[in-house]
């Protein structure tokens, strides 16, 4: 069971937790602009990483917030947690490891 | 005489308190402290199973967790029989039964024997390579066979009686193992006043310590430091010490798995759990688990009175028991010399043959012969004598190319053998540490760790005694984040072993069984055959051969059959790996890992208000979701089928009452309310005037339907929205997502209060005369109060929020209560209803008057997969919004498609006949197999109030098809149906305006 | 009918038990009587409302055992009182948030509250309630939503040296969590420590 350092409450541990997977993917403002192909690579398509990976939790049996992780899905270690709307330690840095989503990429 | 093997003196057994047990039904004495093995030593009995697949007589290997060979079922009374435990961790206790396993007629005489002259038939993948054809075999034929020989023991036919126990607890630092290392750590890391936990599988700790009695610790003897160490554990309030506790599995994050064992050992238990699931999360952990005692691979070594050759020394030290008064110890190592001194003091006669030349080995090889003890070095066992005991080893000199010479019987009738040590790697190994092979130790060592702990002591290759307290207290006291260090002064241990994987022998390899793994009766010439049949990865070999499965996993043998492997791949050990270590490290019952999860603890079981009344009118109750619903309310004599015909007649001329309490509600208030309605639902919401309902139905972003309700507006910025039952835990959180991760602009706030509000359904043509003489404050009159409305006011002097709703197309209310009131509304609409003939109804009831009507229900007419338009709904969609969850997606190409599959009514050509529900549909019976399927039946009904049975269907392209015939599978064949429109009664809708 | 009883005539799930110990081993359990309870939701509180304090950490609870305010998120409060005060603590709640938007729900007949005291009841509800317990992490004034078992609760540790819990759950599993802690409670003694 991970232990999961929520940003409001600190560690908790996974049962409390739902996780909703890849993070910084924003819904289009205005999907109806969107090109078939542009919409199903906004509905479907995900990044699977063997590294680090941004994903989505909600500490739905404990705050209630939805934040984000990074976590290394091979080690399960997460390296940062940080609230919605936050930016995570590697880009405030110059980090280059390989976290960058697709929709980091597209941010 | 009783106990004859029992040594006069010594051990940490209690001579004062005997105890007794039986074993085959033959009753043993042995004393407090003593394990079943140890007392069935004490009176002579070596013979305590058969094997797995040959069934050959085995005995007693271990003293410990890696027992492999003496599995027993032990009976501790009614619907308390567990089946293969090791000898060697049951303590023995009065009252206990045990029983050997595999055999039949008896222990004694086995017919399963038979096996072992077969044994060349018996080869490495025997089952693949035999039961394979024909197929028609398969089920009828092998797996019968398979199963009836598959096995070891019985499982037990009645409920466990006992009580299980889970706790989760914390600490700074978790020591698993108690032996010198592990006590160590924790008077290390206890000092610094940090959280402790030390967990130890024994019944008392102390590890090599409650064996070791020559060893001084600090220049007293050993046995004093540990009464000193433990003392002080004790008295320390951030210590918590178990016994009898197993650390079974190391997950993420410093998440172990303990089972303790509580009560056991105990004559009577009591209330007390028979085990507790500690789940421990740790700020460090301390592996010092000790490590495993390496059997010797030659010709017959699994005879009962075969061990290994510190089990012996244990049964003589720690129980005072002597495994044979004539022993020969076999060893290609220095710690054998050990048991042989210590045997040889009990008064045992002694021999030992070492593999070693004099000049191999230590300090060792003179202390035994000062002792006066017969020591055979450079000389290999060639195989053993006798049948159900060992009567002799049969030795031969041997050089350093495996020349050898002439054969030698030592009488004996007990062997210790020991072939090296493997450290106990299991736990950091599920911790996903990276092992590392360490040629000197000839094994397999913690390496790079991947969490927050550390190993000492003989887990970590450290052997000897000094330098495992040093390196112990060590690694407790930097878990417990302080430098301290000591340093130990203690008896050198002897150490250090020649690595060997099968002895050297002069027999035809092919011919002899020299046993690698005892507990799946895996020989070396199994694993080399694999290796020749060519399975070359190490895991291939594990399960070609069943080498290191089932209870042991391979503790004893592993490391022995992964240098066959390599040997006969000419590779390094590292080149070959090691088999993955999964937990359990030792088996866990599966009433430890349930704990209290059973019967009405095993899952929440929610009800409402209404429950004990509908439980007190005669209720049968479904399962919906976490929910025990009432199903429906069968008078005297009646079934299902008479029952809902009843109550949905009652509907329909009359009134009837219907709990619908489960609704998911959700109040949604804020300035925003409205704004976000209108982008979570289909519908448009900004319009919506206050004290109005609609039937809102929402999407997922990719289009298809996630859930349906009636909303009403309370107020400009307050919404009572409802859910279905099963849904409404996923549409508060498909809600929050997108309010807190999309939409944080949005003033709006989710509350859910499915609980707080009650819901009571009155359904029906006199439904408004039942309620009126009960509510305040509300006109109910039809001009003022239209379908889908809403008001406020009190019922019975209650606050209610009255909707005026209906899911069965008849005048309705849904009468919305506080809950702790809902009953006493209930009973008294229940009174008012009377002289209308008011009838309860259930869900079953439900299900039919809305199908008659043709409402669709979520997850039934919808399977994830459905869109708006599929169902016929399409109309809802608000068109001047912009955007909402899913809108995009409705113009996805394939969802635009034709072929899609439609809602539609099905009617069968007989009306008695009722379709099955998820039966197919085609639309010609007689085309050629596969047929092409056109959709399936949603819903399925005998409709009393049409007279006959209706259906709605899934069906491609269905609504073009109206009128037409299509053709239904049934058990029987195909039915003939009719496509309609799915809306069976009252299609003009008029009476719900009533 | 009803409106002489309405307010003081509940009937609470688990009814109006005495506290007991059924165990015999220092977990005393006690279903909560009728008692109001309010979700406040707001982002940008303030310091109080209505004599709450609004600006306690998350995770904490404040007030005394007939009025009590758990902030369990950023925005997020759960506030408990008696029964009286259930008519005008909404308004007065909503009087001194003014123009600032926020959500008062009134969720009474949602909850049921079970006290949990005793010199082991922290061990109890650590059979099926997976956080530290522990002095240093959960001291008295914490609270927090969390698992008890299969279900959802809200665990408060009231201030005060002696360990006293209440445990928030919603109505229909409060069977449920009931029945746990009485199983539990009987396995918190015995230990195999030597």
């Amino acid at each position: 069971m991970l232990l999961i350092a929520c940003p409001y409450c600190g560690n908790r541990p996974e049962t409390e937790f739902r996780c909703g997977g890849q993070a910084h993917i924003a819904r289009p403002s205005d999907p109806g602009s969107l090109s078939d192909e542009q919409w199903a690579e906004h509905l479907f398509v995900r990044s699977n990483p063997r590294g680090v990976h941004a994903e989505r939790w909600n500490h739905v049996h404990g705050c209630g917030r939805w934040f984000n992780a990074r976590r290394d899905t091979v080690s399960d270690r997460f390296l940062e947690t940080y609230k919605m709307g936050e930016t995570p330690q590697s880009q405030k840095s110059t980090s280059t490891d390989s976290t960058s989503t697709q929709a980091e990429a597209r941010a | 005489m009783a106990q004859p093997f029992r040594l006069s003196r010594g051990g940490r057994i209690d001579r004062a308190r005997p105890v007794r047990f039986t074993f085959n039904g033959r009753t043993i004495e042995g004393f407090h402290g003593d394990s079943v093995a140890s007392a069935l030593l004490a009176n002579g009995i070596h013979l305590v199973g058969r094997s797995f697949k040959y069934h050959r007589p085995r005995g007693i290997l271990s003293h410990g967790p890696d027992e492999p060979s003496a599995l027993l079922s032990v009976d501790r009374g009614p619907g308390r029989i567990d089946p293969n435990n090791r000898a060697s961790v049951v303590e023995a206790r009065d009252g206990l039964k045990t029983l050997s396993q595999n055999h039949w007629p008896s222990l004694e005489h086995d017919i399963g024997a038979v096996n072992d002259l077969l044994s060349p038939v018996f080869v490495a993948g025997f089952y693949y390579k035999t039961f394979m054809w024909p197929r028609k075999f398969w089920d009828k034929v092998y797996e019968p066979f398979i199963r009836a020989a598959a096995g070891l023991g019985k499982a037990p036919a009645v409920p466990d009686p006992d009580r299980y126990a889970n706790r989760h607890a914390h600490c700074d630092v978790l020591v698993v193992g108690a032996g010198p290392a592990g006590l160590a750590a924790a008077l290390a890391a206890a000092r610094t006043g940090k959280r402790v936990i030390l967990a130890d599988e024994g019944p008392e700790p102390g590890g090599a310590l409650l064996h070791d009695v020559t060893a001084e610790i600090d220049g007293r003897p050993a046995s004093e430091w540990l009464s000193a160490t433990l003392a002080e554990l004790d008295s320390r309030e951030n210590v918590i010490l178990l016994s009898r506790t197993t650390a079974f599995g190391y997950y993420n994050h410093n998440h172990v798995a303990l089972a303790e064992r509580v009560t056991d050992h105990l004559p009577s238990p009591g209330t007390a759990p028979r085990e507790r699931l500690w789940q421990v999360r740790a700020g460090e952990v301390v592996l010092a688990g000790g490590s495993h005692e390496r059997p010797l691979v030659f010709a017959d070594n699994d005879r009962p009175g075969i061990l290994l050759a510190e089990s012996v020394r244990v049964f003589v030290n720690r129980y005072g028991v002597a495994p044979g008064r004539r022993i020969v110890f076999a060893t290609s190592g220095a710690s054998a010399y050990a048991a042989a001194l210590d045997a040889k003091a009990a008064g045992l006669a002694v021999t030992l043959v070492d593999l070693r030349s004099d000049s191999e080995c230590g300090p060792e090889l003179a202390r035994l012969k000062a002792a006066g003890v017969e020591v055979l070095t450079g000389h290999t066992v060639i195989g053993s004598k006798g049948t159900k005991r060992v009567t002799g080893l049969i030795v031969a000199p041997v050089d350093r190319a495996g020349r050898c010479g002439a054969h030698r019987v030592l009488d004996c009738d007990c062997v210790g053998m020991s072939g090296g040590w493997t450290p106990a790697v299991h736990l950091f190994s599920q911790s996903r540490g990276k092992l590392a092979y360490d040629e000197r130790l000839d094994a397999f060592l913690p390496g790079t760790s991947a969490q927050a702990e550390r190993s000492a002591g003989a887990s970590k290759g450290t052997y000897d005694l000094a330098a495992i307290l040093a390196e112990g207290f060590a690694a407790g006291a930097a878990a417990a984040g302080s430098d301290e260090r000591r340093s130990f002064t203690a008896t050198p241990t002897l150490t250090g072993f020649r690595p060997v994987r099968a002895m050297p022998t002069d027999a035809d390899p092919t011919k002899v069984r020299a046993f690698v793994d005892f507990q799946n009766d895996v020989t070396a010439k199994d694993i080399k055959l694999a290796v020749r049949e060519g399975f070359h990865s190490i895991e291939h070999v594990k399960r070609y051969t069943t080498t290191g499965m089932a209870t042991d996993q391979g503790k004893t043998s592993n490391m022995n059959a992964l240098g066959i492997v390599a040997g006969q791949l000419d590779k390094t050990l590292p080149g070959v790996g090691t088999t993955t270590f999964r937990p359990p490290y030792t088996p866990v019952t599966f009433g430890a890992l349930v704990g209290p999860a059973r019967h009405a603890l095993f899952d929440p079981i929610r009800t409402t208000p209404i429950h004990d009344w509908a439980e007190e009118h005669g209720a049968t109750f479904e399962n919906v979701a976490l929910w025990r619903r009432a199903w429906y309310f069968p008078k005297a004599g009646e079934d299902l089928h008479k029952a809902v015909a009843r109550e949905c007649e009652a509907v329909r001329r009359g009134v009837g009452i219907f709990d619908a309490s489960t609704l998911g509600k959700i109040e949604v208030v804020g300035p925003d309310a409205a704004e976000f309605m209108n982008r979570i639902y289909i519908n448009p919401w900004l319009k919506l005037e206050v004290g109005r309902c609609r039937y809102g139905l929402m999407l997922k972003e990719d289009g298809y339907i996630l859930d349906d309700g009636v909303v009403a507006r309370i107020a400009p910025d307050c919404f009572h929205v409802t859910t279905t039952t099963g849904g409404a835990p996923r549409v508060l959180a498909h809600m929050e997502d997108y309010l807190q991760t999309e939409w944080p602009d949005l003033k709006v706030f989710l509350t859910s209060t499915t609980e707080q509000w009650a819901v009571i359904a009155l359904q029906g043509p006199k439904a408004r005369e039942v309620i009126a003489p009960l509510v305040d404050g509300i006109d109910l009159s039809p001009e003022a109060f239209p379908h889908m409305a809403m008001r406020s006011g009190t019922i019975c002097g209650v606050p209610t929020r009255l909707f005026r709703v209906s899911f069965t197309g008849e005048l309705g209310f849904e009468i919305n209560v506080p809950s702790d009131h809902a009953r006493a509304v209930w009973e008294a609409i229940w009174e008012a209803g009377q002289p209308h003939g008011i009838t309860p109804y259930g869900t079953e009831t439900m299900h039919v008057l809305r199908a008659e009507k043709g409402y669709i229900i979520i997850g039934q007419e919808t399977d994830g997969t459905v869109t708006p338009d599929d169902v016929g709904l399409a109309g809802m969609i608000a068109k001047a919004k912009k955007d909402f969850v899913g809108k995009r997606s409705l113009a996805r190409p394939d969802v635009v498609a034709s072929g899609r599959k439609q809602l539609v009514g099905l009617v069968t050509d007989d009306p008695k006949l009722v379709l099955d529900e998820g039966a197919q549909i085609v639309a010609d019976p007689g085309q050629p197999i596969p047929m092409r399927m056109l959709g399936h039946v949603t819903s399925s009904y005998w409709s009393p109030n049409c007279g006959r049975s209706i259906a709605m269907a899934l069906v491609a392209d269905g609504r073009a098809l109206q009128g037409g015939p299509l053709h239904v599978t049934t058990p029987e064949g195909f039915a003939r149906v009719t496509v309609v429109d799915p809306v069976f009664f009252d299609p003009k809708g008029e009476r719900i305006h009533a | 009918m009803l409106e002489a009883l309405y307010r003081t005539a509940r009937a609470l799930p688990l009814g109006r038990a005495p506290a007991s110990d059924p165990a015999g081993t220092g977990v005393v359990i006690k279903p909560a009587g009728a008692e109001a309870r309010f979700a406040l939701r707001i982002r940008d509180a303030g310091a109080s409302a209505a004599g709450l304090p609004l600006d306690g950490p998350i995770n904490s609870v404040r007030g005394d055992d007939r009025r009590w305010i758990a902030r369990l998120g950023p925005d997020e409060w759960l506030i408990g009182c008696d029964e009286s005060e259930a008519d005008h603590l909404p308004a007065a709640i909503a009087a001194d948030l003014g123009e600032r938007a926020h959500a008062i729900v009134d969720v009474s007949h949602r909850n049921v509250g079970i006290d949990v005291s005793g010199p082991l009841a922290a061990v109890a509800l650590n059979a099926g309630c997976p956080l530290d317990l522990g002095e240093a992490a959960f001291p008295a004034g914490s609270a927090t939503r969390t698992l008890f078992g299969k279900a959802e609760i809200v665990l408060i540790r009231h201030p005060g040296a002696a360990p006293r819990y209440r445990v928030e759950c919603w109505r229909s599993f409060s069977t449920y969590v009931h029945g746990l802690l009485a199983e539990a409670s009987l396995g918190v003694g015995e230990t195999a420590r030597r």
